[in-house]
């Protein structure tokens, strides 16, 4: 069974809450008790419907304040594919929270309120998910029973959204455009009487018919970050060595010639192994024990790829920069660069640009003194104290990624995307 | 609201869910456990006997095969278990050969660090907790993996794979670290500790669709067997030396297994004639009640598990 993996987000009061109650309800995914809890706390909040927001507003301040915090994963199935989504909040952290939730997702639910048209948080999801390059765009437009499910108004706010997206997609993505109540779970599972002009599926049977074609990053070039260096020293295994680790991009077929990095040692594939069990080949995503032909210099951090496909050795480099953190990035600071599982010292060249997300635009005159802030994206260049292997985040996103962590509070504050 | 009633016929009770566990689930696992042998110094599986936690100990066997598990395992032991999962734990410690360690919370109480609570829904369920801290400082293991999912609650939604504590073992959902791509941060001072959560993603359905395709061996109380057993508050409560019954609380023997397993006191039972794995998978499927609502611990109030994690709590 596949996983579809989705990030919702959403202006503050477009009903986001109650879209994902409802597919948790439709499909079955909310046992009894957990809705007979529901009516409790819908009544005690004295309202005469269920309150489906309640479901996935999880903390104690979120529901006193009835607004989302932080990134929730909430999880259903049907008999076809398994869905987790991750929900974001659509005002606090927006930003931080946005591209968190979409940096795993292939998926983006924009909802619109079809009252209000397209506003600036739309424009904002819309950016980070295509900065994120998140291939499939739904914009769920909701509250249609609140302008009387005129067809008219959708193909507005359609058309406003498409003018967006000749700024913003790019090749590959998809954007489809549903006509919703979450209220009144119209269009959300079946698809609703009140539409009869709407011609395609209702929200569930969008997503059914995803093509979520397993691994696209299969046909990316082959790599191999090492996590663990596997040598259990045994009588059995004496002489064993493995190299335990995700493919991030591509595929390994036994007999590849590799080159390990950065030792720059070329070697064969001995053997592709999973809990003892030898495969021909392995995709990306795929958690192996990969072992060489012969004894070369491999450790942790290190990236084993294909020869003839190596990845540019990089001491310097360019990357947009989304900041997560309520203490600035500053030039001239010293974070550590966290490439996959490898991290190296680093610092901040210069902010070269900002971007400006209302606009959409790179904007070299827009302010960034006092540094990048929380929520704001710029460009910077960055140098690392050793080489790392990264690939440009459009060409090859897991490989092309990284996060910041500063020193100091040993927190994540900022992530990156390689240009 | 007469929609609500309308439930829909694309539903997960269909069969064809079952035998289907999405691999990806594992590699994602994996992946996780590695991290935590590489980024942390004494690392440490919380192990109850559960199969929660009996899947990650599966998953770390896998992740370093044909090496040894690099986890020791800890359990906090209430005093309140039930029998088989001890039983269980023994053998699994000694089939793997892995290397076990056991703190109980009646020291804790005896040292006077918590006490013991009184009343009819007296449970050592908060107090395990405070062992949990305990023994956390005494063996100074930095990463504690845990069998929690998120989909079993609502603040464990909003959990990170890998939770940074501090000092305190507290959890501030404010200042959790965001996780982005597959990227985890296990950046940590001296005395703070992370809770690592390797199967996050899974759902109660996953988990034993995992133990199926892996036959795995798990607890005999998951499936169906003769228990004494009495009703409160509409559960169905095992009945033990360790709960204060009322005279009306009458004992009576019945067929029941249990849903997930906690200690006696906080652990409810379901009326079950189901013997193997197949029908406990579509007996879950089927269910009018979740998984955590045959938890008396998280019964205590809504909030119930967020203050338990703001404590401590894993």
């Amino acid at each position: 069974m596949d996983i579809l993996r989705i990030a919702t987000a959403g202006s503050v009061d477009d009903g986001k809450s109650t879209l994902i109650g409802r597919l948790l309800y439709e499909t079955n995914s909310i046992t009894g008790d957990k809705i007979e809890a529901l009516e409790a706390a819908s009544k005690r909040k004295g309202l005469n419907f269920l309150d489906l927001s309640l479901l996935t507003d999880g903390l104690i301040a979120e529901r006193e304040q009835g607004i989302t915090i932080d990134v929730a994963h909430i999880y259903f199935s049907t008999p076809k594919r398994k869905y987790i989504i991750a929900d974001t909040p659509g005002h606090f952290e927006y930003t931080r929270n946005m591209v968190t939730g979409a940096s795993n997702t292939s998926v983006s639910i924009i909802l619109i309120d079809a009252r209000n048209g397209v506003v600036e948080q739309t424009k904002r999801h819309f950016y980070i998910s295509s900065m994120l390059r998140v291939k499939n765009i739904i914009v769920a437009v909701n509250k249609m029973d609140l302008v009387n499910y005129s067809q008219e108004r959708f193909e507005e706010i359609k058309n406003d959204f498409s003018k967006l997206a000749e700024q913003v997609s790019f090749q590959g993505q998809t954007v489809e455009f549903i006509p919703i109540s979450s209220l009144y779970g119209e269009n959300l599972v079946k698809k609703s009487e009140e539409t009869p002009w709407y011609e395609g599926n209702s929200l569930l049977e969008t997503l059914e018919d995803l093509d979520n074609q397993v691994n696209p990053i299969s046909h990316l070039p082959a790599r191999f970050p090492v996590q663990v260096v596997v040598r259990p020293k045994t009588e059995e295994f004496h002489d064993y060595r493995g190299y335990a680790g995700k493919i991030a991009s591509g595929s390994f077929v036994v007999g590849d010639l590799i080159e390990a990095l950065p030792s720059g040692q070329i070697s064969k594939i001995q053997t592709i192994e999973k809990f003892g069990k030898n495969l021909e080949i392995a995709h990306a995503r795929e958690s192996v024990v990969i072992t060489l032909e012969n004894d070369i210099d491999v450790s942790r951090g290190n990236m084993i790829v294909k020869v003839g496909q190596q990845p540019e050795a990089k001491r310097e480099l360019e990357a947009k920069v989304c900041w997560l953190d309520s203490h600035p990035l500053k030039v001239g600071k010293t974070y550590l660069l966290q490439h996959g599982i490898n991290r190296v010292k680093a610092k901040v060249i210069s902010i070269n640009s900002m971007i400006d997300i209302k606009n959409m635009t790179l904007d070299s005159e827009l302010s960034h003194e006092g540094g990048i802030k929380l929520n704001e994206i710029g460009w910077i260049s960055i140098k690392t104290a050793s080489p790392i292997y990264a690939d440009k985040y459009n060409e090859n996103p897991t490989n092309g990624a990284f996060i910041l962590i500063d020193e100091m509070s040993n927190s994540t504050v900022g992530v990156g995307f390689v240009e | 609201m007469s929609n609500f009633l309308n439930n829909s016929e694309i539903v997960n009770s269909s069969s064809d869910v079952n035998g289907i566990f999405p691999r990806e689930l594992e590699d994602e696992a994996i992946y996780i456990l590695r991290e935590v042998a590489s980024q942390f110094e004494k690392p440490a599986i919380l192990f109850s006997g559960g199969k929660d936690s009996i899947t990650v100990v599966r998953l770390a066997e896998k992740a370093f095969y044909p090496g040894k598990i690099p986890f020791k395992l800890l359990h906090v032991d209430t005093g309140h278990n039930f029998p088989e999962t001890i039983e269980y734990r023994d053998w699994l410690v000694n089939k793997l050969g892995l290397e076990l360690h056991v703190r109980y919370v009646e020291d804790s109480i005896k040292q006077g660090k918590v006490k013991e609570e009184t009343g009819k829904y007296a449970s050592r369920n908060a107090a395990q907790t405070v062992t949990l801290l305990d023994a956390i400082e005494e063996f100074k293991f930095d990463a504690c993996i845990g069998g929690a999912r998120r989909d079993e609650e609502k603040a464990r939604a909003k959990e990170r794979i890998f939770s940074v504590r501090d000092d305190f073992g507290q959890w501030d959902a404010k200042k959790q670290r965001p996780e982005l791509f597959d990227m985890l941060n296990g950046k940590i001072e001296i005395g703070e500790n992370v809770r690592v959560f390797p199967i996050s993603n899974w759902t109660e359905l996953d988990v034993w669709n995992y133990i199926k395709e892996e036959k795995l061996r798990i607890p005999s109380i998951y499936f169906t067997h003769d228990r004494m057993v009495f009703d409160r508050d509409g559960l169905i409560w095992a009945d033990s030396e360790f709960i204060n019954k009322s005279e009306d609380e009458v004992p009576y023997s019945t067929k029941v297994r249990f849903r997930t397993v906690g200690d006696m006191t906080c652990t409810a039972a379901v009326a079950s004639e189901a013997d193997n794995l197949d029908d406990v998978i579509s007996e879950i499927l089927s269910a009018k009640i979740s998984e955590r609502g045959a938890r008396i611990d998280d019964k205590r109030s809504e909030a119930a598990m967020e203050k338990r994690k703001q404590a401590g709590y894993f």
